[in-house]
C-alpha cells in the first residue's frame, strides 16, 4: 500500500469518522475525499476501503462509475461545459474551443501544470440560461465570449472561485407563469398541520381523492405508492426525494429546490406521515451541489421549528428527519432502483424488479421514491383537499404541471399549466415562432412535429417529466437526435448487453452519417439496434434511448436521407484515415498512399 | 392442481416463486443464458433469456412465472433478437476463437452455434485491455469479458474474497481486481476458488492446461449448449 | 446435384490478410471437386493464376483487410461478383492478423523493420509500389457489403461443400449439425 501525505491522511480519517465508517456512505465519502486533492489517487481508495472494512475493488468499482469522481488527476480548475442540445444550439462548442485556445490546452486533457482541465458534461439543468458550465461544481450560465475571456484570465491568475464576480454564479429562476403551486404562499408546517389533523389514514384518503400522479414522468399514482409502502412489512420506512433531475432540458426541480425548498421538504414530511417513515433522503444530483448549503439551512430552520426531528408538531411518535445525499454525475440514478443502489453507496445499476422499492428499497426497507415536484404538490392536497386538487387538469391527469421551456423561444423558463394544456398554446405563451419540432420529456421523451401541436400535455396524450425543448425552422433534427444519442451512450450504466453495446453502436452510426459516410444499409442497422434496445434493455433508460432516433426517422427522415452518400453500402470506418498513421511513418503522400472512402471516386 | 403457463404453445408447470427460465428448463425447454447460474440469484445482464410474456419482453431468468401466461421464446422474432445480442457481444470484445484456450468450452461460442451466428455483423470495437499474467496459476484476458459478473459474485458470495469488481461505466465498463497495483498476483486469489472456475468465456484461464483436450472431445464438440443444459437440468 | 444450372457458374476467389488455409480447406472437398468443376468455372483465383477478376456469379474472399491493396481487391470483387462470400475466421472478424490491433502500427513496423535482432540500419519501407498498412486489421464486412459468411479457422471441407451446394441449388445456405464452428 502506498503511503499518503500525513495531512491528507488526517483529512481522510476525519471524513471517514464523520461518516461513521459506514459503507453505505461510500459515495458521500468519495465525494468528500475528492475535495482533498481534487481527485482520488489509488492510495486514497485503498485507505477508504480499509477504513470501511470493505474490499478495495468495490471502492474502485464505485469511484469508476460516477462522472464527477476522478481516479486520474484533473485540473485544480475543473471546467465542464454543459452539452445539452440547447447548449449546442447556443454555441457551446465554439466557446469551449475559445477557452481551450486561451488556456493553451486540449479539451479533455489536463494542462501540464495541473492548473486546469476543460471538457463537456451532460445537461447541467441551466437550459433557460445557457450556454452553461460548472467550474469546480459551481454553475455559471449565460456564457459568451466576453465571459469566457474573463474566466480564462481568472484561471490564469489562479483566482479562487470565491473571488470571481458574484454575478457569474447567479442562477435565475425564470418563473414565467405561475399556477396553483408556484403561486402558493404557505407558512412552513401549515400543510403538515392539516394532514396531522386528518390522521394518517384520513390524509392518505385525501391523497387518494386527489389523483395526484408522479411528476417524474412515469405517472404512477402517488397515493398507491404510499399505501403500498405503508402496508409493506418492516418497521423502518424511508422517503426519498428524487432530485436527480438529469433528463436533458429539465430544470423545474432546480427552481423548486432554489425557491420552494420548504414545500419540497414539507411534502417529504407529508409522505412520512402517511407511510409511517422515519428516515428521509434528498438525492441531489451532483450538478446541483451548489444548492446544498441553502437546502441545509432550510432543513436547519425546519428542525428548529419542530417540523423535523422527534415528535413533529407535538405529535407523539411522529419522528422524521431528512438528509441530503449527493449524486456525482450519473443520469441513470434518476431511475428509482438505481437511485437506491447509489444511496446505499454502490454503483448506480438498476435493480431487478420485483421486488419494487415500496416493498424492498433502501437497505431492504419499504421505500417511497417521489419526484421533487410530486412532493411539493402534496402540500396543495393537504391544504385544500384532494377534491380541490383533482378539479384542475383532465380526468386522468389531475392538477398542474411544471414545464421547463428552453430552445428557440423568446422567454425560456418555468411555466405552470393545468394538465390538458395544448402544445400550440404553450408555444405561443413562450414566444416561439417558426417552430419545426419540440422535444417533450427530454431525451427519452417524444419528438413532436408541427402537425402534432394540437396535442395536449397529459399522461394520456403527451406525458412529460417537464422538459420542453423548442427547435425552429433553422434547426437540423438529425443533429438533435445525434446529441441525444451521445447523451445516452455516455450515460448508459453498462449493465445489460443491449444498452451497453447498442447505445455505442448507435452513436457510431449517427456519427458516421454526420461525417458524410452514411449509406442506406446503415439506416437498416439503426432500425435493428433501435429494436434491440427497445425490447431487450434492462431498464427504462435503455428502452427509451432509441426514442430520439425512432421519432426523427419517422418524422424528419429527409434529415437522415440527405446525409447518405450511398443508397447501398459505405465502409464502417474512414478508409483514408486508417492509412494516415502509415503515411506518417513512411513520409508518403503519393496517390497510392490514399484510399477514396467512396468507391465510385476510385473508378476513374 | 399445479399452476402452468404456455411456452410456445406447450404447457409448462411451475411452483410459486419459480422463474420462467427455471420452470421452462425443468420441463425440458431450453431458454438460453450467459449470466444466469443455478447457484446464484438472477442477474439479468446478458439478456439472452429474453422472452415475450403476455406480449411484453422480459428476462426469463428474473421473471416469476405466472399462471396462464403465454410466453414466446423459440420463435424467429425472439431468436433473431438473441442473435443480435450475441453479435453485440462478439463485436464488443476480442473474440478470436482459433487462438483462445476456451474454444470448444466457451458458452458465448456455443450460443453462437446454437443461434447460427455466422457474422458479427456490426463494426468491431477491438478493445485494448491489457492482459494480466501476474498470477502464478491463472491468466486474465479482459478483452473477452462479457460482464456477466459470475466471477464477481462467486468470489464475493462463495469464496468470501471479493477478488473481482466492475468499474467504469457504459462501454468503458471493465473488470478490476482487488489490489492497488491492479495485479491478480497481489490478491488472495487461488486457482481452486470458485471464481477461478466459473467464467463462461475465456477471461479467467488456468495456466499450463490450455489446449489439453483435443478438438472433437471438448464440451461443445460433444453436445450443443441446449442439449448440455437440459441434460444437466434433469440430472 | 439434381438440377444443373443452364450454364457454368463463374467463381472467383482471393486471399487477403489470410494464410491460404481456407483455400486449402476448399481443396479438402476432395472428390466433390470433380462435381464442382462440372457446374462452375474459375475466374481469378490462386487456383487459376488469372490476375484480374471479371464478371462472376460468386466471389469467395479469405482473409481480413490489412492494407490498401486488400481494399482494392475486395472492391474489385464486390463490383464483379453477384454474390460475395466471406470465407473463414479472418474474413469474418479479422482473425489472427487482427490480434495486432492492440499494438500501435508504428510499434509493429518498427519492431519488424528496425529493432528486430539482426536488422541493422533498418528502415520502414516507403516504396510507392508497396501498399500501406491500415491502422487496424478489419473484417471484410466493414469495407464492402458481404452476402454470406462461412466462419471457421478454417471452415471444414464439408462445411464449404454444404454451403456452396446450398447456394448453387438456390437454397439459403445454412451451417448446422457441427458444420458451424469458429475455430
Amino acid at each position: 500500500m502506498s503511503a499518503l501525505p500525513s495531512d491528507e491522511s488526517a483529512a481522510l480519517d476525519g471524513i471517514l469518522q464523520r461518516h461513521r465508517h459506514d459503507p453505505t456512505r461510500l459515495l458521500q465519502i468519495l465525494i468528500d475525499a475528492q475535495d482533498i486533492a481534487g481527485w482520488l489517487p489509488a492510495p486514497v481508495l485503498t485507505r477508504i476501503a480499509a477504513g470501511l472494512d470493505i474490499p478495495r475493488a468495490r471502492v474502485e468499482g464505485v469511484a469508476g462509475f460516477y462522472s464527477f469522481l476522478y481516479t486520474r488527476p484533473v485540473g485544480r480548475y475543473r471546467v465542464l461545459f454543459s452539452d445539452n442540445i440547447t447548449d449546442r444550439m447556443l454555441g457551446n462548442a465554439e466557446l469551449l474551443d475559445a477557452l481551450c485556445r486561451k488556456l493553451w490546452i486540449e479539451p479533455g486533457k489536463m494542462s501540464e501544470d495541473g492548473l486546469v482541465s476543460v471538457t463537456t458534461t451532460s445537461c447541467t439543468g441551466l437550459c433557460d440560461q445557457g450556454p452553461a458550465m460548472l467550474v469546480n461544481g459551481q454553475a455559471i450560465g449565460q456564457l459568451n465570449h466576453r465571459r469566457i475571456n474573463e474566466i480564462a484570465e481568472m484561471i490564469r491568475q489562479q483566482r479562487p472561485l470565491e473571488l470571481w464576480p458574484a454575478e457569474f454564479f447567479q442562477v435565475d429562476d425564470n418563473i414565467r407563469l405561475k399556477g396553483a403551486l408556484l403561486g402558493l404562499e404557505m407558512a412552513p408546517g401549515e400543510a403538515l398541520k392539516a394532514a396531522i389533523a386528518r390522521g394518517p389514514e384520513g390524509w392518505l384518503a385525501e391523497m387518494q381523492a386527489s389523483n395526484l400522479r408522479g411528476r417524474g414522468g412515469a405517472g404512477f399514482a402517488t397515493a398507491v405508492k404510499w399505501a403500498s409502502a405503508r402496508n409493506a412489512p418492516g418497521e423502518l420506512k424511508v422517503i426519498v426525494c428524487n432530485a436527480d433531475e438529469g433528463e436533458p432540458g429539465t430544470f423545474k426541480d432546480r427552481v423548486l429546490l432554489n425557491r420552494y425548498a420548504d414545500l419540497v421538504f414539507e411534502g417529504m414530511s407529508l409522505a412520512a406521515w402517511a407511510v409511517g417513515a422515519g428516515e428521509g433522503f434528498v438525492y441531489l444530483r451532483g450538478e446541483y451541489r451548489y444548492l446544498r448549503p441553502q437546502l441545509e439551512a432550510v432543513l436547519a430552520c425546519r428542525r428548529e421549528a419542530g417540523l423535523l426531528g422527534k415528535n413533529i408538531l407535538g405529535q407523539p411518535g411522529f419522528d422524521f428527519d431528512i438528509q441530503i445525499h449527493l449524486g456525482a454525475g450519473a443520469y441513470v440514478c434518476g431511475e428509482e432502483s438505481a437511485l437506491i443502489e447509489s444511496l446505499e453507496g454502490k454503483r448506480g445499476t438498476p435493480r431487478i424488479r420485483p421486488p419494487f422499492p415500496v416493498i424492498k428499497g433502501y437497505l431492504g426497507r419499504p421505500t417511497v421514491v417521489n419526484n421533487v415536484e410530486t412532493l411539493a404538490k402534496t402540500c396543495l392536497v393537504a391544504l385544500h383537499g384532494g377534491a380541490d386538487f383533482a378539479a384542475t387538469g383532465t380526468a386522468q391527469s389531475a392538477g398542474t404541471k411544471l414545464i421547463s421551456i428552453s430552445g428557440d423561444c423568446a422567454m425560456p423558463g418555468i411555466y405552470e399549466y393545468p394538465f390538458g394544456a395544448q402544445i400550440s398554446r404553450i408555444l405561443e405563451d413562450c414566444g416561439a415562432s417558426d417552430t419545426q419540432a419540440i422535444q417533450v420529456g427530454g431525451a427519452s421523451g417524444i419528438c413532436l412535429a408541427s402537425y402534432e401541436f394540437q396535442r395536449r400535455i397529459a399522461y394520456e396524450d403527451v406525458p412529460t417529466a417537464g422538459a420542453f425543448m423548442i427547435f425552429d425552422g433553422t434547426r437540423d433534427l438529425f443533429e438533435v437526435a445525434r446529441a441525444f444519442i451521445h447523451f445516452f451512450a455516455h450515460e448508459s450504466c453498462g449493465f445489460c448487453t443491449p444498452c451497453r453495446v447498442g447505445t455505442s453502436l448507435l452513436k457510431g452510426f449517427m456519427d458516421k452519417l454526420a461525417d458524410g459516410h452514411g449509406a442506406k444499409a446503415d439506416l437498416n442497422d439503426i432500425d435493428w439496434i433501435d429494436r434491440l434496445l427497445k425490447n431487450a434493455s434492462h431498464c427504462g433508460l435503455g428502452s427509451a434511448s432509441p426514442n430520439p432516433v425512432i421519432d426523427t426517422l419517422q418524422k424528419f427522415r429527409p434529415a437522415y436521407e440527405r446525409r447518405l452518400v450511398s443508397l447501398d453500402f459505405e465502409p464502417a470506418f474512414d478508409l483514408d484515415a486508417a492509412l494516415a498513421e502509415a503515411r506518417q511513418l513512411t513520409a508518403r503522400n503519393d496517390p497510392g498512399a490514399h484510399l477514396k472512402t467512396h468507391e465510385e471516386e476510385e473508378e476513374k | 392442481m399445479t399452476k402452468q403457463f404456455l411456452l410456445d404453445g406447450q404447457p409448462v408447470p411451475f411452483e410459486d416463486g419459480q422463474t420462467v427460465l427455471e420452470a421452462a428448463r425443468a420441463a425440458g425447454h431450453y431458454i438460453p443464458s450467459l449470466c444466469w447460474h443455478k447457484d446464484f440469484p438472477p442477474h439479468g445482464s446478458c439478456k439472452l433469456c429474453v422472452v415475450k410474456a403476455a406480449g411484453r419482453h422480459v428476462s426469463a431468468c428474473a421473471t416469476p412465472a405466472k399462471e396462464g401466461w403465454e410466453v414466446e421464446s423459440n420463435t424467429p422474432e425472439i431468436n433473431g433478437e438473441r442473435r443480435g445480442l450475441l453479435q453485440m457481444l462478439l463485436v464488443e470484445g476480442n473474440h478470436f476463437c482459433p487462438s483462445c484456450e476456451k474454444s470448444g468450452d466457451c458458452e458465448l461460442q456455443a450460443l453462437g452455434y446454437e443461434y447460427e451466428v455466422l457474422t458479427p455483423r456490426f463494426r468491431h470495437f477491438f478493445p485494448d485491455r491489457p492482459v494480466d499474467a501476474s498470477h502464478p496459476d491463472v491468466l486474465l484476458d479482459f478483452n473477452r469479458c462479457i460482464f456477466c459478473e459470475l466471477c464477481v459474485r462467486a468470489s464475493r458470495d462463495i469464496d468470501g474474497k471479493s477478488v473481482f469488481a466492475l468499474t467504469g461505466r457504459g462501454i468503458d465498463k471493465h473488470l478490476v481486481v482487488n489490489a492497488e497495483s491492479g495485479r491478480l498476483a497481489d490478491t488472495d486469489f487461488a486457482k481452486t476458488d470458485r471464481a477461478a472456475n466459473i467464467c463462461p468465456v475465456g477471461v479467467i484461464l488456468h495456466k499450463r492446461v490450455g489446449f489439453a483436450v483435443p478438438i472433437g472431445e471438448r464440451t461443445f464438440d460433444l453436445a450443443t449448449i441446449s442439449e448440455k443444459t437440459l441434460k444437466e437440468g434433469s440430472s | 446435384m439434381s438440377t444443373l444450372p443452364a450454364r457454368k457458374l463463374r467463381v472467383a476467389t482471393a486471399s487477403l490478410a489470410g494464410c491460404f488455409g481456407c483455400h486449402m480447406s476448399f481443396l479438402d472437398i476432395d472428390e466433390h471437386l470433380f462435381e464442382l468443376v462440372d457446374i462452375i468455372e474459375f475466374d481469378r483465383s490462386p487456383l487459376t493464376d488469372i490476375k484480374e477478376v471479371g464478371p462472376c456469379d460468386i466471389g469467395i474472399i479469405e482473409g481480413g483487410v490489412c492494407n490498401s491493396e486488400n481494399v482494392h481487391v475486395l472492391r474489385e470483387f464486390r463490383r464483379n461478383c453477384k454474390t460475395l462470400i466471406a470465407l473463414g475466421a479472418c474474413a469474418v472478424n479479422g482473425g489472427l492478423p487482427a490480434q495486432r490491433n492492440h499494438i500501435p502500427l508504428a510499434e509493429c513496423l518498427r519492431e519488424v523493420y528496425q529493432f528486430r535482432p539482426g536488422v541493422e540500419n533498418g528502415q520502414i519501407p516507403n516504396d510507392p509500389e508497396l501498399p500501406l498498412p491500415l491502422d487496424k486489421v478489419r473484417p471484410i464486412h466493414e469495407v464492402v457489403r458481404i452476402d454470406y459468411f462461412i466462419p471457421g479457422c478454417p471452415p471444414s471441407g464439408p462445411a464449404i461443400w454444404k454451403f456452396l451446394t446450398d447456394l448453387i441449388a438456390g437454397r439459403t445456405p445454412r451451417l448446422t449439425g457441427g458444420l458451424l464452428h469458429y475455430d
